[in-house]
């Protein structure tokens, strides 16, 4: 390969990327868009969730019961219901996620011995009820706690104290910002090379190309080059959004970022070129990129914990790299882990690179 | 070396299709050759092949004395191929694209200018337009630069008048004509039967085959037919009733004429009395001159 060729074809691919309608508005809106508005929207947060209280007991205690509930963050009362269904029906209008029943004689009774209260929670929105009835359940138990020793009765019930380490504050944004960035990635440096290489098939340029002395390696690179370098900016726009945006840098070091970064574009634009050589036309190509963004996206513990998914789709996950650029970046910003820490991440990624790159160069053709 | 492209033998297949069936011929140093041939003759095979695009499944193919499987990469350097679709970057000016080839090819513009001067002097005047933007024609000049700045010695052309005004076409063949001065050999391709006789050597291909090859002065005198021109005001009918005659061999449209090819009694007089007969009185039949149409036809004939 010579570098006198490749200065060509970068030259002209800067020049290409500059006049495309398209590229330049995507490279600086879409970082802009991702890490301006997706952190404030993809939220599991609940909020206000509402709770409707049948009150058979009327008494003082009762009373009590609903405006710590209703002082509550993350509750809000909506009605105090004379029926049970009467508070099924504020459900069924979506009034209310969270039904609170408390029986008659309730306080008189409780001087006796503990007496059960009924929680339902609307389960279609499941995150929701669950918190919901989790978040009521507690606020209770804090009532009866506090009128129990107000009343010289004895507090039998455990103390509980949760510290959560490394997002002190749960805060979704906090666990979403690390991610997003590696979206990005996916993106510009798997995708938007590989759709360049396309387009120069469908307009027939490669032809002209492939007749020159231009090699295989030097024509890829020209393609790659321009975008892991746009790939490194949006990096550091993101985590500067990040920073200014929502306060939050990482705890970890800069550079262990960068590291992961550079693998991980290496794996990507490997693939990239892959399907790529695989397809005739754009369309082609971008639903074949379309299928891996959804799975990158779903299964890369991006949205939801691997943990949680079955034991199969675990070991699915194995197999997909986002996956362990997203736990570096998580543990980097999160915890300030370091390379050493996670070289079986590093590594992974690293392997990743070395095989779709061999893929890339495999199936990239000059002849036909 | 006299002989600047060799194929021998050369068979090409795309699944049950054969592209290419045993295709010889050989072309000397310097000369302007033709391939004549319609659309999906396996023109355009044969230049990927030549082009080092693709490898024959059969027989071999040497540009330069050199293995077009072989010797690729060397041989890359000392061709210059116009592929039948334009493809420039659409998105580069005029002067960006042929800069871009040349450095590529590590060659200078000012050095090579006078072998891309007479095709490059009409775009001169718009350094700067997009090659998008060009028209057809102006494409043409621009694609042929950018295949003849580092000074091939042989240049292969697809179909490069395709969709090319008459004028423009033309003149194009008047700039080959002057490359072909400065000692490039031509490989140029076309379906337009008249642009055959701008070439020194042509040869007729169909269906992967070639069907001869010759000049175009030997091809036209090879063609021994009994060939008349008929016109009428009623050319469907007049086309109808003359091929249901005996002495009739065939007959096809050519022009506004159609053109007759009689067997031996075919006698003008008697026919055009007979289509009188049958109510088609303004007939006009008269000898006509053949040219490389009619010999396509000729040698066509038996698979229609």
């Amino acid at each position: 390969m010579k570098i006198r060729i490749l200065k060509a074809l970068l030259r002209k691919e800067v020049k290409l990327m500059k006049r495309n309608p398209l590229i330049p508005k995507i490279i600086v809106g879409m970082p802009l868009m991702v890490m301006l508005v997706l952190p404030l929207v993809a939220n599991l947060e609940v909020k206000n969730a509402g709770v409707t209280i049948v009150d058979n007991d009327r008494s003082q205690l009762s009373r009590r019961i609903a405006a710590d509930i209703d002082a509550s963050d993350y509750l809000s009362v909506k009605e105090i219901a004379c029926t049970h269904d009467e508070a099924m029906k504020s459900i069924e209008d979506g009034k209310a996620d969270v039904i609170l029943t408390i029986p008659s004689h309730y306080s008189r009774d409780l001087a006796q011995g503990n007496v059960d209260i009924d929680i339902e929670a609307n389960g279609v929105n499941a995150t929701k009820g669950m918190l919901g009835a989790q978040y009521v359940s507690q606020s209770v138990m804090g009532t009866l706690k506090q009128w129990r020793s107000e009343n010289g009765m004895s507090v039998d019930l455990p103390e509980t104290s949760v510290i959560n380490l490394y997002n002190p504050t749960l805060n979704f944004r906090n666990y979403m910002i690390p991610a997003l960035i590696v979206v990005l990635l996916i993106i510009i440096c798997g995708f938007l090379p590989a759709l360049n290489l396309v387009s120069e098939k469908e307009s027939g340029t490669i032809e002209a190309m492939n007749v020159t002395p231009v090699s295989r390696l030097a024509f890829v690179l020209s393609k790659l080059i321009p975008f892991w370098v746009v790939g490194m900016i949006v990096v550091t726009v993101g985590m500067t959004v990040g920073w200014l945006v929502y306060g939050l840098t990482p705890a970890g070091n800069i550079g262990a970022i960068y590291l992961a970064a550079i693998l991980f574009s290496l794996a990507l634009s490997g693939l990239g070129v892959t399907i790529a050589n695989k397809s005739a036309t754009m369309l082609q190509s971008i639903f074949v990129m379309f299928a891996f963004i959804m799975i990158f996206q779903l299964m890369s513990g991006l949205f939801t914990p691997i943990r949680s998914m079955p034991e199969w789709a675990q070991y699915i996950t194995y197999a997909i790299p986002p996956r362990y650029f997203i736990e570096i970046m998580r543990s980097v910003y999160l915890k300030g882990a370091g390379i050493i820490d996670l070289w079986p991440q590093y590594a992974a990624i690293a392997a990743f690179a070395l095989f779709f790159s061999a893929l890339a160069a495999a199936t990239y053709s000059k002849r036909n | 070396m006299s002989v600047a492209i060799e194929v021998a033998g050369v068979t090409k297949r795309y699944g049950s299709l054969t592209a290419l069936d045993n295709v010889s011929f050989k072309v000397e140093n310097g000369e302007m050759f033709g391939l004549i041939g319609p659309d999906g003759a396996g023109k355009s095979t044969l230049y990927k092949i030549l082009a080092t695009l693709t490898a024959p499944d059969a027989g071999s193919a040497t540009v330069c004395g050199l293995d077009t499987v072989k010797d690729y990469s060397k041989l890359r350097t000392l061709i210059g191929y116009m592929p039948e679709k334009f493809s420039l970057y659409q998105d580069l000016s005029v002067s960006e694209n042929l800069h871009f080839f040349a450095s590529l090819f590590g060659v200078s513009i000012k050095d090579n200018y006078d072998i891309i001067a007479p095709v490059f002097s009409q775009l001169e005047r718009f350094p700067n337009r997009k090659a998008g933007a060009l028209s057809g024609g102006m494409k043409q000049k621009l694609a042929l630069s950018c295949a003849l700045i580092h000074r091939p010695e042989i240049l292969l052309l697809d179909e490069p008048t395709t969709g090319v005004d008459a004028v423009s076409r033309s003149e194009f063949w008047d700039m080959l004509s002057t490359l072909r001065e400065k000692r490039i050999t031509i490989l140029v391709s076309t379906s337009y039967m008249d642009e055959a006789t701008r070439c020194e050597r042509i040869a007729l291909i169909n269906k992967g085959k070639i069907l001869c090859i010759n000049t175009p002065e030997g091809l036209v005198a090879g063609l021994d037919e009994n060939l008349y021109n008929a016109v009428s005001a009623h050319m469907f009918e007049l086309l109808t009733r003359l091929r249901e005659l005996p002495e009739v061999e065939d007959c096809y449209t050519f022009g506004a004429t159609l053109h007759v090819v009689g067997t031996k009694d075919f006698n003008p007089e008697t026919v055009k009395r007979k289509l009188s007969e049958e109510g088609l009185k303004d007939v006009e039949i008269f000898l006509a001159k053949g040219d490389i149409e009619d010999l396509f036809i000729k040698l066509t004939r038996g698979e229609r």
